[in-house]
């Protein structure tokens, strides 16, 4: 079996990035711009696992665990958002908040 | 080489699925099935470590926080029928089929003989372990701070707001 060339590890990161953007653009539900973000930052730890197995380093792994590190506490941070604004305007639409208080 | 270019297609395949989907559960589901052919991409590209990683915390772990916020958003009544639609048998057939693909491959990938050399240099938790804790004891350090403050974050964001008077203010009221 012959070694995964790095373009087509980099390749299938970008698609994966570029889906995550598409649904981050395009969906109005705030509950699946979150689920678009965590895609994106998916992504972005595989180009890093990519690249540490093409210079066969640790370093590349590394940044992975500090990507999934800080996916988690966004993600707590963000759940947590989602649910006050659920109970501040009874909609999950990301419109709905257009407007400031002030 | 063959198994990348599947599970490759599996991932973006359910990626697809995933920000199509109009039903917050059925994304979920593909997404984790998403995450799970990204773990066995990870695996045959040489890192068995962060195979199992993105395994137990991203499929594992802030799947369950997705899915307990979905379940904390549910509507009342209308949540009963809508349960009931979302147990249909035509919901679980495309991950299901992705999830087969993605099994068949890793039993194959583990009744392979393991000696064989795959044509990869695996970087095994030994040595992620020993970069981590050694030129990269500060980033551990900083990671550690961010977890903290997104645990305070998630706590102060998610406590219920109650209405709070000065103690002095209430005595006022009171008398």
């Amino acid at each position: 079996m012959v070694e995964v060339p790095l373009t087509h590890g980099l390749v299938l990161a970008v698609i994966l990035f570029l889906l995550g953007l598409v649904g981050l653009l395009t969906r109005r539900n705030i509950f699946f711009m979150m689920m678009s973000v965590e895609i994106m930052l998916n992504a972005a730890g595989l180009a890093f696992i990519v690249g540490s197995s093409r210079w066969a380093e640790a370093d590349g792994q590394l940044m992975f665990i500090f990507i999934l590190s800080m996916a988690a506490a966004e993600v707590a941070v963000g759940l947590a958002l989602i649910l006050r604004f659920y109970k501040e305007y009874d909609t999950l639409d990301a419109d709905a908040a257009s407007k400031m208080k002030g | 080489m063959v198994l990348f270019y599947i599970a490759a297609f599996v991932a973006v395949v359910s990626t697809f699925m995933v920000i199509t989907r109009l039903n917050a559960v059925h994304a979920l589901v593909y997404l984790v099935v998403s995450l799970l052919s990204v773990a066995v991409t990870f695996y045959l590209l040489g890192a068995p470590f962060a195979a199992a990683l993105e395994v137990i915390i991203y499929a594992g772990a802030i799947m369950v926080l997705f899915i307990f916020v979905v379940m904390m958003l549910h509507l009342g009544d209308k949540s009963v029928a809508q349960e009931q639609a979302w147990f249909n048998l035509s919901m679980w057939i495309g991950p299901g089929i992705l999830s087969l693909i993605l099994f068949v491959e890793i039993f194959y990938l583990i009744l392979s003989n393991p000696n064989e050399s795959r044509g990869q240099v695996v970087v095994d938790a030994r040595q992620v372990g020993i970069t981590l804790y050694g030129p990269y004891i500060i980033a551990v350090e900083l990671a550690a701070v961010l977890l903290m403050a997104g645990i305070v974050g998630a706590y102060y964001l998610g406590k219920e707001k109650t209405t709070v008077l000065h103690r002095f203010l209430k005595k006022q009221e009171d008398g």
